[in-house]
């Protein structure tokens, strides 16, 4: 669903008593529609929809939906691990808090951090994509050498080794994920970038004398974005299950409450030797489940953008 | 471009790579808002006085110019000499690294056989019947696999297959304090390795199906299948003689780019399975602030998937010439 370029569709008589701005933005409005309507055909991009908002509910509301409170140890009040009941679906922890209270708060923090490090590693992509595209030459080799090292270096061990030596916040899980996991971004924006740079009106607003940094952001930005945006998608599914292993390890914010670090709770707990399913059931199918919306949601997208992947 | 020149070349690249590698090592554990000293003794319930601190310091060789010390680290590193690991104390991180070295191998060499094994078997069935049963379920269920936890899904299997119906051990590498020897200790072993290895081939079968469904999607729908057909070539045979060699190619990158998620993946499991393997030797070392372990781990993990990528792109020029062209 790439956009015509500004001026190349078929002129119309009154585009001479329109601003410039406003027929841009109608075309926005149109291919928006038109993207919708393609969107919706898709069966899983829908349900990945439907169950990403129901999560975003959780997350927004968790406030009041459930006290901060119940999340205390000392102020737990239910019966200890006991399996889930109709006051407490899905049962309690070794503290005696609910479980229900711990994956309701827990949303919060893993969608977070799935959300900042998905970002962080869009933005360093992106641009290491964009300029590498876009220039061309020395700059294209220098940087996809650059990316072809990062690439060889395994992701997950290499955020490891990081949150260990620089400690536990959600800030360095945020930039420590983030950081690792941005080549593959950073490749498929600049296939996008080279192919976008030869396009005739690009070449036409140079000529034209337009500035490298006007051409990068009137039409290579938006002519990537698409593919930018279903990567995201993409990323940050990765990056909720990059962040639920980390704090598995042991390296979450050790103040915060999230899905991996109510797993880690279980583990240490010894729930799995005796069997109490529902402290590590739950938790864990949240992730599941949203980082299963997440990939429908991307491939949707995708699909898409990409019509060679359409007919599968 | 010959053969050897291509070859050549790659190992250049993997020669600059190495070096990149090792340099973020040395980086990774100097570049550090705190220094290494308070590093290494921090939480280790040692107060150490101004002049033991001078001289962990000198013995570091931490009070020397910067590239000095990268020379230096240079020189150890291609020595394998680590250091002195601080869990196992008088030992040296490579002999520690041997002893958890061999599970690992293990666990990891026989996940991933049969994920490949596996996975390129749905994805031919799946291609060729696409939209068949089969198909769809084998999508489903990569897609399910795909966004499951390794951890979470070996947690969940501890409990149904040992905690419950108690089939398997809940963990270990092999029975404790059993004289058990040859066969049967080969079995006590397999018994233990068993859910670890479920595990980890559960969670990546998914991505060899589908590269390879897609990828033989791309085959089936060239000029030369409808050739082969069009001389009323036996369907089986178009597809295993014609179709299914091409298709591979591309699975052979997957299997080195794969390689390195499902040695990251064994981290956890062996977590969750208490198997003596490099993942748990990992985990210590965080856990007790080991860091001259842990960076020679993160330096092993690196070069395993370097070399593992080299020798994916020389098989695949061997297989398919046409690559050193590119």
């Amino acid at each position: 669903m790439t956009e015509p370029d500004a001026g190349a569709g078929a002129p119309t008589p009154e585009v001479a008593t329109r601003s410039a701005r406003s027929v841009v933005w109608a075309r926005r409005r149109l291919s928006a529609r038109r993207f919708w309507a393609t969107y919706r055909r898709s069966v899983m991009g829908i349900a990945g929809l439907v169950i990403l908002v129901l999560f975003a509910l959780m997350a927004l509301l968790a406030p009041v939906l459930v006290s901060a409170d119940s999340l205390d140890v000392t102020k737990a009040t239910g019966p200890i691990l006991a399996p889930p009941s109709w006051e407490y679906p899905m049962g309690t922890d070794e503290a005696g808090r609910s479980v229900l209270a711990l994956v309701v708060w827990g949303s919060r923090v893993s969608l977070a951090i799935g959300l900042l490090a998905a970002v962080v590693s869009m933005v360093v992509g992106a641009a290491i994509g964009i300029v590498a595209g876009y220039r061309g030459g020395r700059w294209d080799s220098a940087l996809m050498r650059f990316t072809d090292w990062f690439l060889v270096l395994p992701g997950l061990p290499l955020a490891i080794t990081l949150a260990a030596i620089l400690g536990q916040s959600m800030f360095i899980i945020v930039m420590v994920i983030g950081l690792t996991s941005w080549p593959w971004t950073a490749r498929i924006v600049r296939s996008q970038a080279l192919s976008v740079r030869e396009r005739p009106y690009v070449e036409r607003a140079r000529g034209l004398g337009a500035h490298d940094l006007q051409l990068i952001a009137k039409h290579v930005l938006p002519n990537v974005f698409p593919v930018i945006f279903a990567n995201t998608i993409l990323s940050i599914a990765l990056a909720i299950l990059a962040e639920s292993a980390l704090s598995f390890i042991g390296l979450g914010d050790p103040l915060r409450v999230s899905w991996g670090a109510t797993l880690e709770l279980a583990f240490d707990a010894g729930a799995p030797t005796i069997g109490a399913w529902w402290w590590i059931g739950f938790p864990g199918a949240c992730i599941v489940l949203v980082v299963l919306a997440f990939t429908m949601c991307g491939n949707a997208l995708e699909e898409i953008l990409n019509p060679r992947l359409r007919q599968r | 471009m010959g053969e050897w020149r291509y070859v050549g070349r790659k190992l250049l690249q993997a020669g600059a790579t190495l070096l990149f590698i090792i340099t973020v090592n040395f980086f990774l554990f100097r570049v550090m808002p705190s220094d290494p000293v308070r590093l290494l003794t921090r939480q280790r319930g040692v107060q150490l006085s101004p002049e033991a601190q001078a001289a962990l310091t000198h013995d570091l060789g931490l009070d020397r110019p910067l590239p000095a010390q990268f020379v230096q680290y240079l020189a150890d590193t291609f020595r394998l000499d680590f250091g002195d690991s601080f869990i196992f104390p008088g030992q040296s991180v490579v002999s520690v690294f041997s002893r958890f070295l061999w599970p690992t191998v293990l666990l990891v060499g026989t996940a991933t056989v049969l994920m490949i094994v596996i996975g390129l078997y749905l994805g031919i069935r799946g291609g060729w019947k696409r939209g068949r049963p089969l198909d769809v379920g084998s999508m489903g269920f990569s897609l399910l696999f795909y966004s499951m936890p390794d951890f979470w899904l070996a947690m969940i299997l501890l409990i149904v297959f040992s905690t419950a119906l108690g089939w398997f051990p809940s963990g270990g590498f092999e029975s404790p304090s059993s004289d058990l020897t040859g066969f049967a200790r080969a079995l006590d072993i397999a018994n233990h390795m068993f859910l670890p290895v479920l595990t980890l081939t559960l969670g990546y079968i998914g991505e060899y199906y589908l590269v390879m469904r897609s990828s033989l999607l791309d085959v089936l729908g060239e000029d030369y299948i409808t050739t082969v057909r069009a001389k009323g070539i036996r369907e089986d045979r178009v597809l295993w003689r014609h179709a299914v060699r091409n298709a591979m190619l591309p699975t052979i990158s997957l299997i080195a780019l794969s390689f390195g998620f499902v040695l990251a993946g064994a981290i956890t499991v062996e977590l969750v399975f208490s198997y003596p393997g490099l993942g748990l030797l990992a985990i210590q070392a965080i856990d007790s602030q080991d860091f001259l372990l842990l960076q020679a781990l993160f330096l092993f993990a690196s070069v395993a998937v370097l070399v593992s990528n080299l020798v994916a792109d020389l098989v695949y020029s061997w297989v398919d010439p046409r690559v050193r062209e590119a």
